[in-house]
């Protein structure tokens, strides 16, 4: 069989489990496909190609045993921040460069239970502080679709590498648009779970309030299926919440037919490309046609306050989070000093990249005395007021929809030496980690050869909604089947 | 919101943060037009508002109480930068 790359989780699920193909034999033709293509696109920081082959010989022998989940021998590649043990995970730092985890993250544990097939570790924005991948400590990724441009960040090697069939799904993680921002500039499906929905434990922290983890994946009914693998309670992680986990595949089908949908104007922003309009207009119209009630003029005036409230919330979190890297118990160290001050300030020096150091001053600075009220304090409270304009707005729309970036992806050195316009690129993202609730980014045209996101934004705990919405639309239109040109 | 390079030099200093001569002066820079952007926050009426740590409305959890096994201290130590026996080895730190 040809182009196994290709196949998406459902595709490939059905014909392991008719016997069809082997998982060894689906795993070779992936490893394959990456790398030929990783050269160019560099979205991974170490292919395990023989975790990988043991992995899918133990996931036929479970398939032959008659136990086939949809995950059962389907490879996959996890962001290089979610701990794998044995397996170096280095969070795209120098700090974590040799840094081998002694334990699994949840959803690692999770995954192994139904054989899945690890084939690489993705490229990050080093501690997932980014937004195009460019501050990864070891190379920059880049966007399929070209290559002069960025993938998005900081999950962008995780977004590069579904897009590139370098794999059949992966996993990211978001904090203020990490896993939807690339999905929308690679052209894959990308979903941030509710807040407490999948569980953090081994997750490299970086602001403990906003991360979540997430798949990204070919499309919408793959995202279904590894939501159903990784959600769920966790007593590690005490923000999880004790819901039952439905069967997110269950309602994809049920279409939209009178579904309230709200256009908040506050995120067609200044500055937002005409194309990445159009491509939203067309998308807003096609929702109509498919049944959907859309009310185009729905307001949350507070939108103008989340990029400000974010980089307060954020990097005061970070500030406090990164001081585990002192030197002492793993990770970089710089001994060549007798002085204990001297050896953790070097090591945090010369082990952190410079964005990271830039918001651990940020955050240290808006956590400091005299200053902590007007910037940390404020921030907190304007995150009520965030959360509150979500709220009321659910009260009349079952989901919120906008263009996940202002523009599509951006030429790898645009932006990298101001860190102003760069934040810019998670306008749209950012508020819907401040409010904790769940969005997804679909595939919604092109605009000169380079993929557009459309965002659904839904209240706490709607997956299924914005699942079935996602659904709905990407059945609909052509963008989700179509692949970059890279070989 | 312009800073200093004493404010700067002692940002580092509470963050642990060794910084150079020349990153004393680049972040001066960017921290102050970074704060300039953040002064829109003051704008915000959050009068009589409380603030929000998080965002889903989980309290006090607890556990029960079991005892389980822990890490080995040997894959625990495995990263260690320098050991002595089982501790983890640094410099001095009263001198």
């Amino acid at each position: 069989m040809n182009n196994l790359h290709r196949l998406t989780i459902h595709e490939a699920h059905g014909l392991l489990r008719d016997k069809k193909i082997s998982s060894v034999e689906l795993t070779r033709a992936v490893l394959k496909n990456l790398e030929a293509v990783d050269s160019k696109v560099r979205a991974c920081l170490r292919i395990t190609a023989d975790t990988a082959l043991a992995n899918a010989a133990a996931a036929d022998k479970a398939i032959a045993g008659g136990s086939a989940d949809p995950l059962t021998g389907i490879p996959l590649i996890l962001k290089d921040n979610m701990c794998t043990r044995g397996i170096t995970t280095t969070c795209g730092s120098k700090m974590l460069e040799n840094f081998v985890p002694p334990y699994d993250a949840h959803v690692v544990e999770k995954l192994k239970a139904v054989n899945p097939v690890l084939l690489a570790k993705a490229n990050m924005d080093e501690f997932a502080m980014g937004s195009s991948t460019e501050n990864s400590a070891f190379f920059t990724t880049h966007n399929p679709w070209n290559l002069d441009c960025v993938p998005g960040g900081s999950s962008g090697g995780s977004a590069a590498s579904v897009a590139a069939d370098e794999t059949i799904y992966a996993l990211g993680s978001d904090t203020g648009g990490s896993i939807r921002q690339p999905a929308g500039f690679c052209g894959v499906v990308g979903l941030k779970p509710t807040y407490g929905r999948v569980s953090r434990f081994g997750l490299v922290a970086f602001a403990s309030s906003l991360d979540q983890i997430g798949p990204l994946t070919k499309d919408v009914t793959d995202c279904a299926i590894v939501l159903n693998a990784i959600a769920g309670h966790d007593k590690r992680d005490s923000t999880t919440v004790p819901l039952e986990v439905p069967d997110y595949t269950k309602e994809l089908k049920s279409g939209i037919k009178g579904l309230r949908v709200g256009v908040p104007h506050e995120y067609l922003v200044e500055g937002m490309q005409p194309g990445v309009q159009q491509a939203f207009e067309a998308a807003i119209i096609q929702l109509e046609k498919l049944g959907a009630k859309v009310d185009r003029n729905v307001s949350l005036p507070n939108t103008k306050y989340g990029l400000a409230a974010y980089y307060i919330l954020a990097p005061s979190e970070a500030s406090a989070n990164l001081a585990r890297y002192d030197g002492v118990k793993y990770g970089y160290s710089y001994r060549d000093t007798t002085n204990m001050w001297e050896s953790m300030e070097k090591t945090r020096q010369f082990g952190f990249g410079a964005e990271v150091k830039r918001r651990i001053m940020l955050g240290t600075y808006a956590l400091s005395a005299g200053y902590y009220d007007a910037y940390y304090l404020k921030a907190q409270k304007v995150r009520t007021l965030i959360r509150q304009d979500f709220d009321s707005a659910f009260e009349s729309y079952d989901v919120l929809v906008t263009p996940t970036s202002p523009t599509v992806a951006f030429k790898i050195g645009e932006k990298a030496d101001d860190p102003v316009q760069m934040y810019l690129s998670d306008v749209c993202t950012l508020p819907i980690n401040i409010a904790g609730v769940p969005g997804i980014s679909i595939p919604a045209g092109f605009v000169d050869g380079l993929p557009v996101g459309l965002q659904f934004i839904g209240r706490h705990f709607s997956e299924e909604t914005l699942l079935r919405t996602a659904y709905a639309y990407e059945q609909a239109t052509p963008w989700h089947a179509m692949k970059p040109a890279l070989t | 919101m312009k800073l200093t390079d004493e404010e700067i030099r002692h940002i580092a200093l509470l963050a642990r943060l060794g910084i150079s001569d020349a990153e004393v002066e680049k972040f001066r820079e960017q921290l102050s037009i970074i704060l300039e952007n953040m002064d829109i926050l003051q704008q915000a009426d959050t009068g009589g508002l409380a603030p929000t740590a998080q965002s889903v409305a989980l309290e006090n959890i607890y556990r029960p109480d079991e005892t389980a096994p822990s890490l080995a201290a040997e894959d625990v130590l495995a990263n260690a930068p320098a050991r002595e026996d089982n501790s983890f080895k640094v410099n001095a730190v009263l001198e």
